[in-house]
């Protein structure tokens, strides 16, 4: 079971950039163009890699740390999760509280490397990143509890019900299916704070170019060359883990097949992001908190479904 | 199955209908609402009023509301994103007050006549067109909670109708038709005398 | 005839509307009245003579309690018709009106069939609620009473009347609906799960019949909804806020219905639900939330009553007031519930000359502020020496018919023991009869305005039912005839 377990590890660490080259190509052809190559993440990464760096002399070590740090504690997420369904070895009692902390300290490490360069517009741009992430973590930690909450009613240990890999290992899709229809609007929940985590619109427009609204993209302006391509690589394997935790609720558990759903589930999301970021526009920033509000209502409405029955 | 699939759609349309902010968005949820009353009236075998139910919820009145914003400014029709965020919370709170009735009413006799989750949805529904009356301030909004407010009343009495009923719900759906036409009517004149559908603006009459 | 009694407005309306030149609307709405003061009276006749009339398999089989409610209705509306044919010949004769309230903006009027044509719809629903059985045609009933008023309300077409009958409808309508609910819940308490009988159209005696079997849970929450949905209609303080607005903007003569008709209308959704309380053994605790209705609409009428300077809102709020002091004696019952049916007739007839009166005020003196009218017994005195009798009598001086009933309605406090209770009823009442002369008083004495003529023509038909009114409210208060005696006592004791 390991041995498949790394297999689906592997083929995340591989095909994480494939998500940003889809969302790209589902705007384009949205738009009526013909967009950018699917592989164009890739030759982005080999580019970067190749060129040198150059790193302004008022920064300091944690400028040179933040991209590597994130990288890591990325993959180390990742492998927490019950990839393509089945259990990941790494799993323990409440590994989902480490999961969460986990990303945050990758952003902590971005924040502190944005406001390292001492540039104005940085660390505005940390300063959103900021507030973002500490509205989305509670939304986070709610709808987690909605499902431990209903794991536990479905007759789970203790233990068990506070670790990822059965939160979301299929159980979850298995109870909606046998007629707990509320739990259909925790995937929706998951899909938003993936956008609001992953920096997308209508929270903030990965493509913009004008400094002054970014969020994400200005923090990482003064990184280039293998550190931004440690970067741009982390951030596709964030992407992977959140649309892991959508396709974690929708598919159920049918052993070796849920693999391929898995991944088909998660090629979806990014089509599905890919038709939000065509079809929607940026949120105004005052607005990004009703944004979050609504997804928390909608965590919130779920569980006092569920606690209903 | 299709009783359980409505009911949470219909709690579904409540928060939607309270979380817009765009009045246009809030009559197509209007229509939902008429469309899932319907379509559990054909649960429960009423085929004269589900025709009547679709007809008259589900398309007459939300296309009275919808012919009515057609003739009113377009940046009128837009709510305040602090009050839509209000709402929610109170529906929430609604929804909450609603499970704790239900906990507390519940017994044998409401197990027989109530579907489960009915009593609690119904309530919310009339909860939430509630709060669309008095916590949004435009006229129109408040017309869409008292349709609202209309239809958890209607869910309530759902189990109660039987074949010798149907005169008196037939009767009841046309005084609501009627009731929204006369509101329709005013609130073109309040459009028309006040330039706006605020009902801010109703400051003259007071002590 | 009880179908009779709804299909003459419904017809006379439909045909003011359709072919309605404003000679033929005002020559047919006092026809119209008489005809249906006569089915009425011959339908108390009937019922006080023990008959029960019924029609329509059933639904329509008005009571005691119904028939009164149907007379009061019945004679403010033939009054109100005499004076409207006055009214709309004043109002076509001035065109294009100024809106003094608000901005000074010129309007004009609603067509004058459409109006003739909706109080008679109005007059329709108004029966319908009265002679019904069935708890939900009542309800139905009463919702059309308020879509058939809300176009009377909007009869001067400015923005304060608009911001009026939008109130009226939005807060009448929600609680309705809120009533609708109760009525369900009703049902609900009744619902067993072995035998779903019918009950058949006359709901309330089924329902009184089987009370004993009813959910007492179910039933008390039923009667809370019917309170605040019927108690909105009805103006129950907190419940009120609609009724001096629509009250002081609507034309006088529709505030005369409104007050004096309409809102014991509404009451008796009230007093059905009160009715199947009692009966289910839970007439404790709907009288309690009666009595403290009753007593908080007395306090608000009281406090809102003093310096009140709009004098048609001074009315609004003497209305709150009574209809306070009638849930009050319903509630505490006995002596007291008969007291509240003579002061529900007194009340209407007071009421409705009041706000007839102050249509006239209103004409001539273009204000609304009790302040700015002067004089009021130089230059109308017919109008104001009956204004200042109205008053008298509103505010429970003797020898008016109120003060009978009002005292009544003391003595059963006392009887039933209620001691602290009848202090603060004498209180408030005493609060509210200075509240209301000092208003009154000051409009009728002082010095005519300079530019107002001195006693000029007063058209006939703008006081001769007033002084009717008047008439029949002073004698009253001298001495109720036995007939009416044995029918309100009859009505009294369906409510305990």
């Amino acid at each position: 079971m390991i041995g498949i377990y790394l297999l689906n590890l592997l083929l995340a660490l591989l095909l994480a950039p494939l998500l940003l080259g889809i969302i790209n190509r589902v705007k384009a052809w949205i738009a009526g163009r013909h967009g950018k190559p699917l592989l164009q993440t890739y030759y982005d990464l080999a580019k970067l890699c190749q060129k040198s760096e150059v790193i302004s002399p008022t920064c300091g070590l944690f400028f040179r740390l933040a991209p590597a740090l994130q990288l890591t504690v990325a993959v180390a997420a990742l492998a927490l999760l019950p990839l393509g369904g089945q259990a990941s070895p790494l799993r323990f009692t409440g590994d989902f509280l480490l999961a969460a902390y986990l990303l945050g300290l990758g952003r902590f490490a971005l924040i502190l490397a944005a406001l390292d360069t001492g540039s104005s517009f940085e660390g505005m741009g940390a300063s959103r990143e900021a507030t973002f992430s500490a509205l989305a973590e509670p939304i986070f930690f709610l709808a987690i509890s909605v499902l431990t909450s209903l794991h536990l009613d479905l007759g789970q240990t203790q233990d068990q019900a506070f670790s990822l890999s059965l939160l979301f290992g299929g159980q979850s899709a298995g109870a909606w299916l046998s007629g707990k229809y509320e739990l259909l609007l925790l995937p929706v929940v998951f899909f938003l704070l993936l956008l609001v985590e992953n920096c997308r619109i209508p929270v903030d427009d990965p493509t913009t170019h004008l400094e002054l609204t970014m969020i994400h993209e200005v923090m990482i302006l003064d990184h280039s060359g293998p550190n931004l391509a440690l970067i741009l690589y982390a951030q596709a394997l964030k992407l992977w883990f959140f649309a892991s935790l959508v396709a974690g609720l929708l598919v159920p558990d049918l052993g070796l097949a849920s693999s391929l759903l898995w991944i088909a589930v998660i090629f979806l999301v990014a089509c599905a992001i890919g038709l939000v970021e065509a079809s929607m526009a940026r949120l105004p920033l005052k607005r990004v908190t009703t944004f979050l509000g609504g997804a928390g209502a909608m965590a919130a409405l779920v569980l006092i479904f569920s606690q209903m029955r | 199955m299709l009783l359980n699939i409505c009911l949470y759609l219909l709690v579904l349309s409540n928060f939607l209908l309270l979380g817009t902010s765009r009045v246009a968005q809030m009559t197509k949820y209007t229509a939902l609402q008429g469309f899932l009353l319907a379509a559990l009236l054909f649960d429960f075998g009423h085929s004269v009023l589900t025709v009547a139910v679709l007809v008259i919820k589900g398309l007459v009145l939300p296309g009275l509301l919808w012919h009515t914003l057609a003739k009113m400014p377009k940046d009128s029709l837009i709510c305040p994103h602090r009050l839509v965020a209000l709402d929610v919370i109170a529906g929430m709170a609604g929804l909450a007050f609603a499970i704790w009735l239900d906990a507390r009413l519940g017994s044998d006799l409401t197990f027989n006549l109530f579907p489960k989750l009915f009593l609690p949805l119904g309530l919310t529904t009339l909860f939430c067109g509630l709060i669309l009356i008095i916590g949004r301030v435009k006229a129109i909004t408040q017309v869409i909670g008292y349709l609202a407010a209309e239809n958890g009343i209607f869910l309530l009495g759902m189990p109660l109708m039987t074949q010798g009923t149907t005169w008196f719900e037939l009767a009841l759906l046309l005084d609501v038709f009627v009731a929204v036409f006369v509101m329709g009517i005013a609130i073109n004149r309040i459009s028309d005398s006040f330039a706006s559908m605020d009902v801010d603006r109703f400051r003259s009459l007071r002590d | 005839m009880l179908i009779a009694i709804l299909a003459l407005p419904i017809v006379t309306g439909l045909i003011m509307l359709f072919f309605g030149r404003a000679l033929l609307c005002r020559l047919l709405l006092p026809v119209t009245a008489f005809c249906h003061t006569l089915l009425t009276a011959a339908i108390a006749w009937q019922v006080a003579h023990g008959q029960k009339p019924s029609a329509l398999a059933g639904m329509l089989a008005p009571d005691a309690l119904g028939v009164l409610f149907l007379a009061i209705a019945s004679v403010l509306f033939l009054a109100v018709s005499f004076y409207t044919v006055s009214y709309l010949r004043e109002e076509e004769r001035i065109g294009i009106h100024t809106n003094i309230l608000l901005d000074h903006g010129q309007f004009t009027n609603q067509p004058e069939r459409r109006f003739a044509a909706f109080l008679c719809f109005f007059l329709a629903s108004m029966s319908l609620v009265t002679i019904t059985p069935h708890m939900g045609v009542q309800w139905v009933s009463v919702e059309a009473t308020t879509l058939s008023s809300a176009p009377l309300i909007y009869f001067h077409r400015h923005k304060s009347s608009l911001e009026a009958t939008w109130k009226y409808l939005i807060i009448c309508s929600v609680g309705i609906a809120l009533a609708l609910l109760g009525n369900i819940l009703l049902s609900v308490a009744f619902y067993s799960p072995k035998a779903p009988a019918d009950a058949g159209f006359d709901q309330v005696a089924w329902f009184i019949a089987h009370a004993k079997n009813a959910n007492p849970t179910w039933l008390k929450a039923a009667f809370v909804f019917l309170v605040v949905g019927y108690g909105t209609k009805m103006g129950l303080a907190p419940l009120h806020n609609w009724l001096p607005d629509a009250h002081s903007q609507a034309p006088s003569l529709v505030s005369a219905l409104l007050s004096g008709a309409l809102l014991n209308c509404a009451m008796l959704g009230l007093l059905r639900g009160h009715q199947i309380m009692q009966a289910a053994q839970l007439g404790e605790m709907s009288s309690q939330m009666l009595i403290f209705f009753g007593l908080f609409s007395l306090v608000t009428a009281a406090v809102f009553i003093v310096g009140q300077g709009h004098y048609k809102r001074l009315l609004a709020y003497s209305s709150v007031e009574h209809m306070g002091i009638l849930a009050l004696g319903i509630g505490v019952g006995g002596l007291a519930c008969q007291g509240a049916m003579l002061h529900a007739v007194v009340h209407s007839l007071t009421k409705c000359l009041l706000f007839l009166l102050s249509g006239n005020i209103l004409a001539r003196y273009h204000t609304y502020s009790s302040y700015d009218v002067r004089g009021l017994r130089w230059t109308m005195p017919f109008t104001g020496s009956l204004w200042l009798a109205g008053f008298f009598a509103i505010a429970g001086s003797p020898p008016f018919g109120l003060f009978v009933s009002e005292m009544l309605i003391f003595k059963g406090l006392l009887a039933q023991g209620y001691v602290w209770l009848a202090i603060s009823y004498l209180v408030l009442l005493a609060i509210i009869f200075v509240g209301l002369s000092v208003a009154c008083l000051r409009m009728v004495q002082g010095n005519r305005p300079l530019d107002m003529p001195k006693s000029p023509r007063e058209p006939v038909l703008s006081v001769l039912p007033p002084l009717v009114l008047a008439i029949c409210v002073l004698g009253l208060g001298l001495c109720v005839p036995d007939a009416l005696w044995h029918f309100l006592v009859r009505a009294a004791s369906l409510i305990g």
